[in-house]
């Protein structure tokens, strides 16, 4: 399967993380925040002003923005 | 046998309700020297001999945000007798990776397993026994709402602390990260011993590239490269970089330790209730107005309804003490500067002030509903685009909303945002937006000169105060607070009831602040206007209040707002005594130009024309805030030299912008 940006997914889309970009402080958050290589996300939905994302993984909900989002690559998971 | 505990955990893990069930109301809230990261202390209600810190929410103790700082330097330094780590049952996963950075400082520790109940209810379990076998620390469920297991915690702690028992097992590396690890703690055990530092922490932290530390280790040039050397060979065998290598080897180990010892559905009934909740909550369509309205409610219910009640009985209350302590100094015949220093200085100056208490505190009891329920991270979430350009994120979004009803809660509310620039930014911005002390300044002027432009009067005002705090947020971005950000990458909790002690321990730690304030700052501040309100410059009273000091300052600073179009003593006059509140520029008008209660539209005619009104309206708009509000702004920024810049910077605003509109205005025609 191709990789893509966490950005790109679609709402209610699987994935699983490949690597995680950004540098500093946003890259060290990622990390702390459980978005390390192999964790499997899912899109939950778009803030109603399209930005920023919601998104479910580790059995809890994060909010990040697409910009950053941008910096995540992952394997979506094939359609059910 | 006096012990400190230290509550360590992450943000929305039930910490603070926690602090609050073990501590009561007998906590004191402070902050830690320098920043403004806020410190709460406490006893506990159960054993006054043992002292519970609270420390800032945090996810990691990477040196990154100054929260995560000043933990780790707590943790390193004033050494508690024990961690007491407060973990969400079901988050468990997440909440673990703290724990296991935690374990390496090589402390006593405990582990309070938060959420149980609703674990449970989701149908999960925690196989505790394995948990504790595994981490080498005991591990007690609580439900931190009702109490329930907190009293076993307290016990356990106290022993474990009581005996100093350090957990057994640090080691939760394996293949290349093992040997790295082992190592560098090899190769700097002699320094890391001297300073008195974990050793096991400090090898990990070196790994990850923690300037702080090798600062304070003071490592020569020789280990420096060899710590790089290993460091490489780590990110070659993994193929990966450190700080991944890290991140990944300690949850590698959680979810194996998890997938042994955690039964629990991928998400727990209150989350399942949370993504039904947040279907019209956060919806497309949905989401802002429903924000909207739950603002103005809160909006109307604080100014309108229950805050202004509550402030009109207080007023009436203020009203009747200050008679009675008038009559009773008559009675007595005191003299006339004690009496006057007493009644108009003190009573009225403090009094005026006080009757804002009940707006804050009904103000907070939303406030902290909101907080608690999980509402205010939808917020920051929907209104996050918002605020991005100028550097902030939504969760800045309702204090400065909070800032058109008054400043001072606005400000105290920043204390909730996760990141100190943020906390600053907001501080600094948030006087900008028209607080309704305001509203009356405006409402006498726009009735003598604006009769026929009202509205427009009004928008233009506002308007001006939000186009001058944008403008403000990109400055300091680009010149103040111009390093990385801390990034928006925020957990969304699930919804939750709050409980009442946690927002009555809220609202009553916000009384007892702006009650402290009060009767320090405030009481202050009256008592030197009153003073140069009163006598001349030979310290003699004075029957015409254009003979008083405060008058001889008006006159001599006057000069300065020629340029604005009011270069006329008493509008300046006005000016200094609006500092103490900002509808008491009105009623030091109506003094001044000899109009009694009422300020007439001719008297203001004397000293304004259409024109130069509008400049000082918009100069009553921006100049630097009630007293009250700067007391907040000193406490809320932790910093006396902080709060003086930023009245300079209004000072200079409010100058500037007063300045465009007289000569636009006459440029355009007007006069």
């Amino acid at each position: 399967m191709e990789t893509t940006t966490l950005n790109t997914l679609a709402i209610g889309q699987k994935a699983t993380i490949v690597t995680v970009g950004g540098e500093g402080i946003l890259r060290r958050r990622f990390l702390d925040m459980g978005l390390t290589p192999k964790t499997k996300v899912m899109v939950r939905k778009r803030a109603p002003l399209g930005d920023p994302i919601e998104i479910f993984l580790r059995g809890y909900e994060l909010t990040l923005r697409l910009d950053d989002a941008k910096k995540i690559t992952v394997v979506p998971e094939d359609e059910p | 046998m006096k012990l400190t505990f230290a509550l360590v955990g992450n943000q929305n893990c039930g910490k603070s309700t926690l602090f609050n069930y073990l501590t009561g109301s007998n906590q004191h809230v402070g902050n830690f020297p320098g920043v403004t990261v806020q410190k709460k202390e406490g006893t506990l209600l159960m054993d006054k001999d043992i002292t519970v810190v609270d420390l800032p929410g945090i996810y990691s103790l990477s040196p990154y945000t100054s929260e995560e700082i000043v933990t780790r330097d707590l943790l390193l330094r004033n050494s508690p007798d024990i961690i007491v780590n407060v973990l969400d049952a079901t988050n468990i996963e997440r909440s673990l990776y703290l724990s296991l950075q935690l374990i390496e400082l090589n402390t006593p520790m405990i582990i309070a397993l938060n959420m149980m109940d609703e674990l449970q209810a989701s149908g999960g379990s925690i196989d505790i026994k394995t948990l504790e076998k595994k981490l080498t620390i005991p591990v007690v469920p609580i439900t931190a709402n009702s109490g329930a297991g907190v009293e076993e915690l307290v016990r356990r702690a106290k022993e474990t602390a009581e005996n100093h028992r350090l957990p057994e097992r640090l080691d939760f590396c394996s293949g290349p990260a093992h040997v790295a690890i082992h190592s560098i703690a090899h190769l700097i055990e002699p320094k890391v011993r001297q300073k008195g530092l974990p050793l096991r922490f400090s090898a990990t932290k070196l790994i990850e590239g923690d300037d702080l530390l090798s600062k304070e280790l003071e490592l020569t040039e020789n280990e420096k490269d060899i710590i790089g050397h290993l460091t490489t060979e780590l990110e070659t065998a993994l193929d990966t970089d450190k700080e991944a290598a890290l991140a990944d080897m300690r949850y590698t180990y959680i979810e194996e330790l998890c997938s042994q010892t955690v039964h629990k559905p991928d998400e727990s009934l209150a989350q399942q209730r949370s993504v039904k909740m947040d279907r019209y909550l956060t919806s497309k369509y949905f989401a802002i107005p429903i924000f909207l309205l739950t603002m103005f409610t809160v909006f109307w219910l604080t100014f309108d309804v229950i805050g202004a009640a509550l402030s009109d009985w207080l007023e009436t209350g203020i009203t009747a003490v200050t008679e009675a302590a008038d009559a009773g100094l008559t009675a007595a015949g005191v003299s006339a500067p004690i009496h006057s220093l007493i009644i108009d200085g003190v009573f009225t100056g403090v009094g005026s002030v006080l009757s804002f208490l009940p707006t804050i505190v009904t103000l907070f009891f939303f406030l902290s509903l909101l907080e608690d329920t999980g509402y205010m991270a939808r917020i920051a979430f929907v209104m996050d685009m918002l605020l991005r350009k100028i550097g902030l994120s939504g969760s800045s979004f309702v204090p400065m909303l909070i800032g058109f009803g008054c400043s001072v809660p606005a400000i105290m509310a920043t204390r909730t945002l996760a990141s100190e620039r943020d906390r600053k930014i907001t501080i600094i911005l948030t006087p900008f937006m028209s607080c309704s002390a305001k509203l009356p300044v405006y409402g006498v002027f726009i009735a003598a000169f604006f009769a026929e432009n009202r509205a427009q009067v009004m928008m233009f005002l506002y308007l001006t105060g939000i186009c001058i705090a944008i403008l403000s947020g990109l400055l300091l971005k680009a010149f103040v607070f111009n390093g990385q950000p801390v990034p928006f990458v925020m957990e969304l909790p699930a919804y939750r009831l709050p409980t009442a002690r946690n927002i009555g321990l809220h609202m009553w730690s916000k009384a007892k602040d702006f009650l402290y304030r009060a009767f320090t700052i405030i009481f202050l501040a009256s008592i030197v206007i009153w003073l140069l309100q009163s006598f001349d410059t030979r310290f003699y009273m004075v029957d015409n209040p254009a003979e008083s000091m405060l008058a001889q300052i008006g006159s001599f600073i006057a000069p300065l707002f020629a340029p604005l179009g009011f270069g006329d003593w008493r509008a300046a006059t006005a000016l200094i005594t609006g500092i103490t509140a900002k509808e008491v520029v009105i009623s030091t008008l109506s003094v001044l130009t000899g109009s009694g209660d009422e300020l007439a539209g001719s008297a203001l005619h004397s000293i304004y024309s259409p024109l130069t009104a509008l400049s000082f309206l918009t100069f009553t708009l921006l100049y630097p805030p009630c007293v009250a509000a700067l007391a907040a702004i000193r406490r809320e920024m932790n910093s006396a030299l902080a709060t003086l810049a930023i009245m300079a910077y209004e000072i200079c605003v409010a100058w500037l912008a007063a300045f465009a509109v007289y000569h636009i205005g006459m440029l355009l025609g007007f006069n």
